[in-house]
Order: C-alpha cells, then sequence, then structure tokens
C-alpha cells in the first residue's frame, strides 16, 4: 500500500486534535503539558509531510527549529510545575486562577 | 570701576540674607539679640555708605572733566547676544545718573541708619535690612545701566523689592494685599513700559542709550520716522512712569504701601523708587522734546494728579497717608516739569523732595515710635514738648514742602511754576498755584494737629511717650539741615544774580549734558515777570499756612464745623474721592466674576469632560472583566473555536 501525503496529514490532524482535546478537557497540569507536546508535535509532522512531498528541505529546517525550541519550553515548562507545586501543592488549573478579573 | 557702586550693596545683601536664611548669625551670636542686630546692621549700612562715597568718588571726577564729556561708560559683559540684537551689561555715569546715585546712596545711607533704631524691636531684623540693600542695589541698576532692559530690569528689581518691604509684616493681611496691590498695578504701568521699548528697539535697532538718542537727535534719520511713533514710545514710556511714580489713574498703590515699615516708606515710597518714572523720563528727553502732543498729556494728568491727591490728602487723619497723598501730589509736580520740558527742574524738584520728604517720613516714624504705633492725628497733638527734636525737624520739613522762601523746596517748586507759566501752559500753572496752597494747608495742618494745641493723646499711650534714640534722630537732623539748604543747589538765574551767590543755576547747569534735546520754547506774552511769579508762589504758600494756623491753631472748632458744613465734599475727600471703590467695581469684581466664572467653567465642563471619559472606560471595563475567568481552560477552548471559526471561515468563502 502506498502511503501519501494524506495518510500523514490525516494522522498528523488525528494527533492536534486529541492534543487539543487534553489541553482543553484535563485538569492536571502535567497533562495538559503533555497534551501540548502532541499538538506541536502533529505540526512538525505536517511540516516534514509537505517538505517532503514538494522535495523542498524549508519544512524540515522548520520542524529542527520546532523541536528544539519545544525542547526548551518542556525544561522551562516542567521547572514552572515543580515550582508551582512547592508553592500551591496542587496542579489543578481549575484551581490556579489567579488571573481572575 | 563704577561697578562698585552697585556691587557693595549685592555684596551686603547676599551676606546678610545668607547668613540670616542658614541661622548662622544666630549660633554666631548665641542667641544674643543685640550684637546680632549690630553686625547685621553693620554689613547693610556699611555697604550702602561704601557705594554713596564711591558714587561721590565718580561725581567729583565728573566735576573735573569738561561738561560734555561728563560721562563714564564702564560695559562689563555681553548680556544677551543674539544676532542683531545684543544688550551688554553697561554701566554709564553721567550728569543725570549721578544726581540720581548721589540721592539714592545717601538718603539710602541715613535711613539705614534710622532704621537700625526703629526696626530694633523686630524679629526679622537681618531679613528687613537683607531687602533693602537688595532695594539699592535694583535702583543703581536702574539709575546706571546703559540702556533699555538693564533700566528695566532695575526698574522690575524695585518693584520686587517695594513689593516685599510693603508686605514685610505678612502675617497681618491687609499688609500682604497692600504689598500684592503694589506689584498689580505696577504691572500695568511696566506692561506700557515695555512696549515703549519694543517700539524704540524696532525704530531705532537698538536699546542702547547712545545709539537711540544719537539717532532720535539727529534730523536726517528723524525725518523718515513718523511723528505718532515718537508720540506713541513717550506716551508707552508715560504709562510706565505712571505706574511706577503713583500718577492718575495709577497712584492708587502709593497710600496703601504705607503698610510697610516706615523707614521703607521714606526710602522707597518717597525718596527714591518713586521718583524713578521721573529719572526715566528725563532720560528719554529727546522724544518728549519732540512731541507737544505727549507733552500735553504728561502735564495734564500731572497736574490734575496733583491736584487730586493734595484735595484727599486735606482730609486724611492717617499721619503717614497725608504723607503719602502730599508724595503723589510732589511727584505730579515733577511730572508737570517733565512734561513741560524743564527736565532739570523736575530733577531738582526730585532731589529737594527727596530730602523734605524722607525727612517728613522719617519724622513721621518717630512720632509713630513714641506713640506706640498709634498713626491716628486725631490721638496726637501737644507732642512737641516731648519729642522737641522729632517737632523741630518736621516743622521744617513742613515749612520746605509748603515752600516757605529760602527752604529748598521753595527753589524748586518755583522753578517749576515759573516753567509752567514761560512756556505758555497757563491753566496748568493755575492749577499748581492752587496745589501750592493747598499743600501748604495740609501740611501745616499735619504739623498743627500733631505738635501743637491740646493733647488728645490717651492716657493709656501718653506715659510711653518719648524722644526717639540717636539713630533716628541723627537721620532727621542731617535731612533738616539738606531741606534748608539743599535749594541752594539750584538757585535760579535771575536771584542767584541779585544775592550775589552765582550766576548760573548750577543745578540746571550740571544737568544740561544729559538733556540733549530741550524745546524750551517761551512764550513771548509775559504778563508777569520773574518776580512776580515768585510772589504769586510766596503768596501762595502764605496763603495756605495762614488758612491752617486759622483752622487749627486758634480757631480749632472750625474744621469740625466746615467739614459739617459741606459733608458730602468732605466725606468725598476723606474717602479718596472713592477711587478705590470705583476701581474695585469698574475693575476688581468684574475680574473676580470672570475668574469665578472660568473656574465654574473649569471644574464643570473641562473636568466634567475628562471625568466623563474616565468613567466611560472605567465602565467598559468593569464589564469586560467578567470574560477574565482565570480559567486556562476555558481560554484555551476558546481559542479552539476561534481558531477553528477563523478556518471554517476561510476555507468556506
Amino acid at each position: 500500500m502506498n502511503i501519501s501525503i494524506e495518510h500523514y496529514l490525516v494522522l498528523s490532524a488525528i494527533l492536534f486534535v486529541i492534543g487539543a482535546y487534553g489541553v482543553i478537557v484535563r485538569k492536571n497540569l502535567i497533562i495538559v503539558l503533555m497534551s501540548l507536546e502532541l499538538m506541536l508535535n502533529s505540526a512538525n509532522l505536517a511540516f516534514v509531510a509537505f517538505s517532503r512531498a514538494l522535495g523542498d528541505m524549508t519544512g524540515h529546517v522548520f520542524m529542527i527549529m520546532s523541536i528544539t525550541v519545544a525542547a526548551a519550553e518542556v525544561a522551562v515548562g516542567l521547572a514552572l510545575l515543580v515550582s508551582i507545586y512547592s508553592h500551591r501543592e496542587t496542579l489543578d488549573i481549575d484551581v490556579l486562577k489567579l488571573l481572575k478579573g | 570701576m563704577i561697578v562698585w557702586i552697585i556691587l557693595f550693596p549685592l555684596i551686603g545683601a547676599v551676606i546678610n540674607g545668607l547668613l540670616f536664611a542658614s541661622g548662622f548669625w544666630k549660633k554666631v551670636c548665641r542667641g544674643d539679640e543685640h550684637s546680632e542686630h549690630s553686625i547685621s546692621s553693620l554689613i547693610a549700612s556699611g555697604a550702602v555708605l561704601l557705594s554713596a562715597i564711591l558714587s561721590t568718588f565718580y561725581f567729583v571726577q565728573l566735576l573735573s572733566l569738561d561738561p560734555p564729556q561728563r560721562q563714564i561708560i564702564q560695559e562689563l559683559f555681553v548680556w544677551i547676544p543674539s544676532g542683531d540684537f545684543t544688550v551688554s551689561f553697561e554701566l554709564m555715569f553721567d550728569t543725570l545718573s549721578s544726581v540720581m546715585a548721589l540721592v539714592i546712596t545717601w538718603i539710602g545711607f541715613l535711613i539705614h541708619i534710622y532704621s537700625i533704631g526703629y526696626m530694633h524691636h523686630d524679629k526679622a531684623f537681618a531679613k528687613y535690612f537683607t531687602y533693602l540693600n537688595i532695594f539699592v542695589f535694583f535702583m543703581l541698576i536702574l539709575v546706571l545701566g546703559n540702556n533699555f532692559p538693564l533700566m528695566f530690569v532695575g526698574w522690575e528689581g524695585v518693584g520686587l523689592a517695594s513689593f516685599l518691604l510693603i508686605g514685610f509684616w505678612y502675617e497681618d493681611n491687609e499688609k500682604a494685599y497692600a504689598g500684592r496691590k503694589a506689584f498689580i498695578v505696577n504691572r500695568i504701568g511696566d506692561f506700557g513700559f515695555l512696549l515703549g521699548i519694543f517700539l524704540i528697539f524696532f525704530i531705532f535697532g537698538s536699546v542702547n542709550y547712545q545709539d537711540v538718542f544719537g539717532k532720535a537727535i539727529d534730523p536726517a534719520f528723524m525725518s523718515a520716522v513718523p511723528g505718532v511713533t515718537i508720540t506713541a514710545i513717550g506716551l508707552l514710556l508715560f504709562v510706565g512712569a505712571v505706574g511706577k511714580s503713583a500718577q492718575f489713574p495709577l497712584y492708587v498703590w502709593l497710600p496703601d504701601a504705607m503698610a510697610g515699615p516706615t523707614p521703607v516708606s521714606a526710602l522707597i515710597h518717597a525718596a527714591t523708587m518713586v521718583t524713578a518714572g521721573a529719572y526715566m523720563m528725563a532720560r528719554c528727553n529727546v522724544f518728549y522734546s519732540q512731541s507737544p502732543t505727549t507733552q500735553m498729556v504728561v502735564v495734564s494728568i500731572a497736574a490734575f494728579t496733583a491736584i487730586l491727591a493734595a484735595t484727599i490728602a486735606i482730609t486724611q487723619n492717617d499721619i503717614k497717608k497725608v504723607l503719602a497723598y502730599s508724595t503723589v501730589s510732589q511727584l505730579g509736580y515733577m511730572f508737570m516739569a517733565i512734561g513741560v520740558g524743564a527736565y532739570a527742574a523736575g530733577l531738582f524738584h526730585l532731589v529737594t523732595h527727596a530730602f523734605f520728604k524722607a525727612l517728613l517720613f522719617l519724622g513721621s516714624g518717630s512720632i509713630i515710635h513714641a506713640m506706640s504705633d498709634e498713626q491716628d492725628i486725631r490721638k496726637m497733638g501737644g507732642l512737641r514738648k516731648s519729642i522737641p527734636i522729632t517737632a523741630i525737624t518736621f516743622l521744617i520739613g513742613t515749612l520746605a514742602i509748603a515752600g516757605l522762601p529760602f527752604l529748598s523746596g521753595f527753589f524748586s517748586k518755583d522753578e517749576i511754576l515759573a516753567a509752567l507759566y514761560d512756556r505758555g501752559y497757563t491753566i496748568h500753572w493755575i492749577v499748581a498755584l492752587i496745589t501750592v496752597v493747598l499743600t501748604a494747608l495740609y501740611m501745616l495742618r499735619l504739623y498743627l494737629l500733631t505738635f501743637e494745641g491740646k493733647s488728645r493723646v490717651p492716657e493709656s499711650i501718653k506715659r510711653y511717650v518719648h524722644e526717639s534714640p540717636y539713630s533716628m534722630t541723627i537721620p532727621l537732623i542731617v535731612l533738616a539741615v539738606l531741606s534748608i539748604f539743599g535749594g541752594y543747589i539750584g538757585v535760579p538765574d535771575f536771584m542767584g544774580r541779585i544775592i550775589g551767590l552765582h550766576d548760573t543755576n548750577l543745578f540746571e547747569h550740571y544737568i544740561s549734558p544729559a538733556i540733549l534735546l530741550d524745546n524750551a520754547k517761551e512764550v513771548g506774552h509775559h504778563l508777569f515777570g520773574h518776580w512776580a511769579l515768585v510772589g504769586f508762589s510766596i503768596g501762595g504758600a502764605a496763603l495756605g499756612i495762614i488758612i491752617a494756623f486759622y483752622l487749627y491753631y486758634f480757631k480749632p472748632s472750625a474744621p469740625g464745623e466746615i467739614a459739617n458744613e459741606i459733608e458730602p465734599l468732605y466725606k468725598a475727600s476723606n474717602n479718596k474721592w472713592y477711587v478705590d471703590e470705583l476701581y474695585d467695581y469698574i475693575f476688581v469684581q468684574p475680574f473676580s466674576y470672570l475668574c469665578t466664572m472660568a473656574a465654574r467653567f473649569d471644574q464643570k465642563i473641562i473636568d466634567g469632560a475628562v471625568n466623563g471619559v474616565a468613567s466611560v472606560l472605567k465602565d467598559t471595563a468593569y464589564t469586560l472583566q467578567t470574560a477574565q475567568t482565570g480559567v486556562i481552560r476555558s481560554y484555551a477552548t476558546l481559542m479552539a473555536i476561534g481558531a477553528a471559526a477563523i478556518l471554517i471561515i476561510i476555507v468556506l468563502w
């Protein structure tokens, strides 16, 4: 069976929606962060797929770039989580609403 | 180095001011008020004495020069370099400014000495002397400056010093108000003066005296200048003089200025500052001599001022108010002289007036001092025996201002009257002659009510009446001597010839190099000769003196009866012809109404608009605030829905 670009894009879309669903529904900050990662990687997959289909290396470059940034983001995000937990002793994002207007 | 004349008082003011403000004096003297007072008065009087000696030195130097060369100019630095327009900080010591400088420094010195005794109870002693020195400094800049901006600096500076000293006892609301009134009324005059300077620069392209006056007497240059411009310059400068020298209609600040300490009234509001206008117009003689219109306006306003102030002075009961209106009236004489082009006569009266009016004010200060701050002449009488030195010197001043023959006021006033008559201003001459009678009347009234007759002093004060200390009586004696003999510097030619003193009028001869243009057009018809004119002025003075003696010495009940007889007139005069009330009604009240309206407009409309915008924004913000729940999941949901919606729109459109 020949795997075409459509397959990749559908997979990417499914991954993105799963990630978005996780971000919206889940309450635990760690899970939200993981879902966010899933959304990012679905975008990366779409980049690579298009890059391959069009024979243009720009998509690869963007993907590499995005992964690097995501790594940094995770590091910062996890550090924030640890700090929040030590202060508030919870990671329930419905409780963490200091920015309520 | 004429700059030192002005620098000494400045140094004195700086030393006294800084050390007073920093409390250094208090530390040095360890709270001993007496030595504190001696140090600050020594510095202040010493500073003025030094500049007095220096001015005398330069005066002697001027005398050794040829009359046309009598001018010392010192340029210190370029003050305003601005393209075509440059103003130098330049001082000029010529015949005119030397006369002023001598009067300011020497009379200023005497008044400093007097102040030591007069102010010794005051807690702000050093501050008082600081202000006094500042005044002398600015007054000397005014007269010694060699261009109009520098004169204006001095002009404003003396205004400031006057404001500070009128409101010296600022805890008293009324005195602080008097200071403000003086400052504001003067501002009107300064406005005219400033416009005059602008116009001078516009026409002559310079503000330096030599350049401006040099062009103004050059017929070739003047033929291109329309006569109305010269008239405008003269009138605008005169507006400045009207404010500073208390002429009608801006004289109202001077009587109120008597709220200040009495030596201040003597120095600033009688002898020097108020004569600045006369000095300025004498300096600008070229403009006045070339415009008959201006001259007519000046003479008429001056004559009106002289007689108006004299009629008010007759009925005043406050000793200082009488002297204040008398000053306004005498300033009217100076302006009459300057208005007819008899500049030397006007300046001569300025000098003699400085002698006897300073004497009278200091005398009144001595009376007030003796009477424990009582100023009402109705509560005086018979004081001659208890304060003899003050009484004798005061009498000399009174007779000098009344124009008794051979005292200083006689010569100067006579010369003004002669100038008025000789140059064809007959109506003004008659007004001036009536004023002579009134002057003699109100001054003798003041003297007789204060020193002669039965004592009306309240018992509570009577026990404390005492002659003033030497620091106060010595200046009185010196000024009394000057009031007697000061007139002999300007004996008119025709009298000098007979007495055998000298052929020419020394004062006029000395001043003449500074008077660049004198349109002394003597009118041909001489109904009266010189001696007849002298007779008229002596007769006028004698008439006033006789009436005063009759009313206030021989028949003390008469004045009250006369006042009852002509009650409306008496009341109007006693209330200063209601001029203050009129101004209040015409200017002050509408203006304060306007201010109230403006304040209301500001509060309601301007502030309303600003507050309205703010409250609309605030309400909107409160409404929008509810969307900010702080729940991240709801934000994420909304973002997702939004992104989906945009996507759908883009794809399906």
